[in-house]
């Protein structure tokens, strides 16, 4: 489906986002834009970032001034060829804002998560994309290790256009229970896959960042009926090597300044880390027993500073398409672990981009990582 | 995350901590309801029911209510503490410790040292503080800075529902006497609280927002007050750092004197008198330690030198009010640019 004229709203940039202020436009009207270009300048209560183009066109009209504040999904402009005329635009707008009235009510309400049951504890899940009329296969979000799935906050709902997308929070991670037994990678994979099935989810895209992605290689070894497509961010399971410092200093850290630190090796430019991330990831530490399960989890998943499982195989063997996206800058995992796959994996790298992709280069991260699921989606259909 | 108020996150505090360990008690007077009348067992838990549902599922031996001798159960909780209890004492208003004084200056802030580390004080003293609440000046004062004062007390003063679970987690947990001081008027405020234990460390400040104008430090209560000044003030292009100490001892310095550094100007929004107050102690750091940063004398917010009023007009004109905190921050910012 092309649509010619492409709305610019305003982002959930996670749970808790109700309204966002533009700190400042990048484009004028007129300007041509291109996907993953960075347009607006946008700050809520916790965090400021740039709102990149999802769409190719030309800005035709700006909706919202800047230091103005609008809540989330309202129009804030319009990109469209110039084959489209004036008039057409301010039909699109007229409509937008009517559909938008209409769903106002529910577009307001921020998206909860819920628990499922798992045998041994619950798994906290955010589901976004539900009541999409389009029967596609759902996708799956797996953050990374001392992450949540709030990690997945600029990527979840983009890609919930359409389709249902699950992002989970591992055991003694983020809100899902302590596990009752030491964690493993294998235990991980495993209670994924439990909490899927209470899910009723019989097939999903996975996307899976660091250490989540070692868990879906697990998932596409040991169960690839499950596995439509894999899309691994910085993935864990390719090769041996790993920042150990990185690991010790982040389970170390019982202060902000350390903590500050830490965080900011993740980052291919670490102002982006921002305070009140250092906030959460402080207090989810500080949750009794955290830092006792990451070490244990640490000491399976990164015995002596180096990875266990190196699943490089499956990535050649898997039924499923597989992409796989990394920045250069990666100082926790080297992208290096990219090279010489098995030449059936899509290999995107990023310059300039540190361990977290989804997060320094959003838009473009979301536009891969739909399209290889709709890709997967198409070529399953044939 | 679940919202919960103040006053729930305190319960629900004490309830995980007499559940994960069976030597926390707490004792105070009216904690299980009305002692010795029919009928009201359990019946408020406490003058702000905070203690409400203890006695029901932890019972008598473990949550004592006790007659009106703040010096007799406070002496006998610290005693308690030594012996390797640990006591959670409510106190109702921090106004009432004075008749306590022996038992918390003299008696349980000096065990660890006198005993050369060999005897610990796991105890702790919960009271209201703060005006505002038409209680009169006996009622309402912000006495912190009297144990702060002391070496040997940790002084606690969460300024959120988040904040008050964590700390009275680690207060409880803590190998030393603390006090931990509620806000009376902050009992119904609501926040994000998980439902499962966890801590934060004392002498950690907490930044409410982040500007290199002019630093904001404020405790309890106030530090609402010096957020939403900072709120209007960004709005008239002063960007504030707001820092909550949130203990007095130990006290961040660290944090405070770096945000100085950078912002070369700080006011002190505090709700204790003035005079050797919480306000000046943390004046005299700055000054001691950033000089060479300060482009502004340091401000201090606070109530005059003098009793909490009880007329209303004058109780509200001595706390100090979100329009006070903007002018002195105006003041420092115009100071020198």
């Amino acid at each position: 489906m092309i649509t010619r004229i492409h709305a610019i709203t305003m982002p959930r940039w996670g749970m808790t986002m109700t309204e966002g202020q533009v700190v400042k436009w990048l484009v004028e009207v007129g300007d041509t834009v291109a996907p993953g270009q960075e347009i607006l300048e946008i700050e809520t209560e916790k965090i400021a970032n740039v709102l990149e183009s999802s769409a190719a066109g030309v800005l035709r009209k700006k909706l919202i001034a800047e230091q103005a504040t609008a809540g989330v999904g309202s129009l804030l402009g319009v990109a469209a060829d110039h084959e489209v005329s004036d008039g057409e635009i301010e039909e699109f707008i007229a409509g937008f804002q009517v559909r938008h009235t209409a769903a106002g009510a529910v577009e307001a309400e921020a998206p909860a998560a819920r628990t499922v049951t798992v045998p041994g504890g619950h798994i906290n899940v955010m589901t976004l994309g539900e009541g999409s009329s389009i029967p596609a296969v759902p996708a799956v979000l797996i953050h990374g290790f001392g992450g949540d799935l709030n990690s997945w906050l600029f990527t979840q709902a983009e890609l919930a256009g359409g389709r249902v997308v699950h992002a989970l929070d591992l055991p003694a991670h983020g809100g899902s229970s302590m596990p009752s037994a030491p964690m493993s990678l294998e235990s991980l994979a495993i209670t994924v896959r439990q909490a899927l099935e209470s899910l009723g989810t019989v097939r999903a895209h996975f996307v899976a960042h660091s250490l989540g992605g070692v868990i879906a290689l697990l998932l596409a070894r040991d169960t690839p009926a499950l596995v439509a497509s894999l899309s691994l961010i910085s993935p864990a399971g390719l090769g041996s090597e790993i920042n150990g410092q990185y690991i010790e200093e982040f389970l170390s850290a019982q202060r902000r300044p350390q903590m500050s630190k830490s965080l900011s090796a993740l980052f291919a430019d670490p102002s982006l880390v921002r305070r009140e991330m250092v906030d959460d990831v402080l207090r989810f530490m500080r949750g009794d027993g955290v830092p006792a399960a990451l070490r244990s989890l640490a000491g399976d998943a990164f015995p002596g500073g180096r990875q266990r499982l190196v699943l490089r195989e499956v990535i050649a063997s898997a039924a499923a398409p597989v992409q796989i996206i990394w920045g250069e800058e990666d100082a926790i995992i080297p992208s290096t672990h990219s090279k010489d796959l098995a030449a059936r994996a899509a290999v995107r790298l990023l310059p300039n981009v540190g361990h977290m992709a989804h997060l320094e280069k959003a838009g473009l991260v979301n536009e891969w990582l739909a399209q290889a699921m709709m890709a997967a989606d198409s070529s399953e259909k044939r | 995350m679940a919202k919960k108020t103040f006053r729930q996150a305190l319960n629900e505090a004490l309830h995980l901590e007499m559940r994960r360990d069976d030597n926390v008690i707490v004792i105070g007077e009216d904690i299980t309801g009305g002692k010795g009348a029919s009928g009201e067992e359990d019946a408020w838990g406490g003058a702000f029911g905070v203690t409400k549902g203890l006695l029901k599922e932890f019972g008598a031996d473990r949550v004592l209510d006790t007659p009106i001798t703040e010096s007799a159960f406070v002496g006998a909780a610290a005693g308690a503490a030594m012996t390797g209890l640990r006591p959670v004492v409510e106190l109702m208003f921090v106004d009432f410790l004075g008749v306590c004084f022996d038992q918390i200056f003299n008696q349980a802030a000096k065990f660890r040292y006198m005993f050369g580390g060999k005897a610990v004080t796991p105890l702790v003293l919960r009271a209201s503080f703060g005006a505002g609440s038409g209680s009169a000046s006996q009622h309402s004062q912000s006495l912190y800075p009297l144990f702060a004062h002391i070496p040997g007390l940790k002084v606690v003063i969460p300024s959120n529902a988040y904040d008050a679970k964590g700390l009275l987690i680690q207060a409880i947990r803590d190998n030393d006497p603390v006090v931990f001081l509620e806000n009376k008027i902050m009992y119904d405020d609501v926040g994000e609280v998980p439902d499962g234990s966890y801590t934060i460390p004392f002498g950690e400040a907490n930044f409410l927002r982040e500007g290199g104008d002019v630093t904001v430090i404020a405790l309890g209560r106030m530090v609402q007050r010096a957020n939403e000044a900072a709120a209007n003030l960004a709005r008239q292009g002063i960007e504030c750092t707001v820092l909550d100490p949130r203990t007095l001892s130990p006290l961040d310095a660290d944090s405070i004197l770096a945000s100085v550094e950078e912002t070369g100007r700080a006011v002190i929004v505090d709700e204790s008198y003035p005079r050797c107050g919480a306000a000046a102690d943390i004046a005299s750091l700055i000054a001691e330690q950033a000089f060479g940063a300060l482009k502004a004398p340091i401000l201090k917010v606070t109530p005059p030198h003098c009793p909490v009023p009880y007329a209303p007009e004058l109780e509200n004109a001595f706390l100090p009010s979100v329009a006070r905190v903007e002018a002195a921050v105006k003041q420092a910012f115009e100071f020198r640019r």
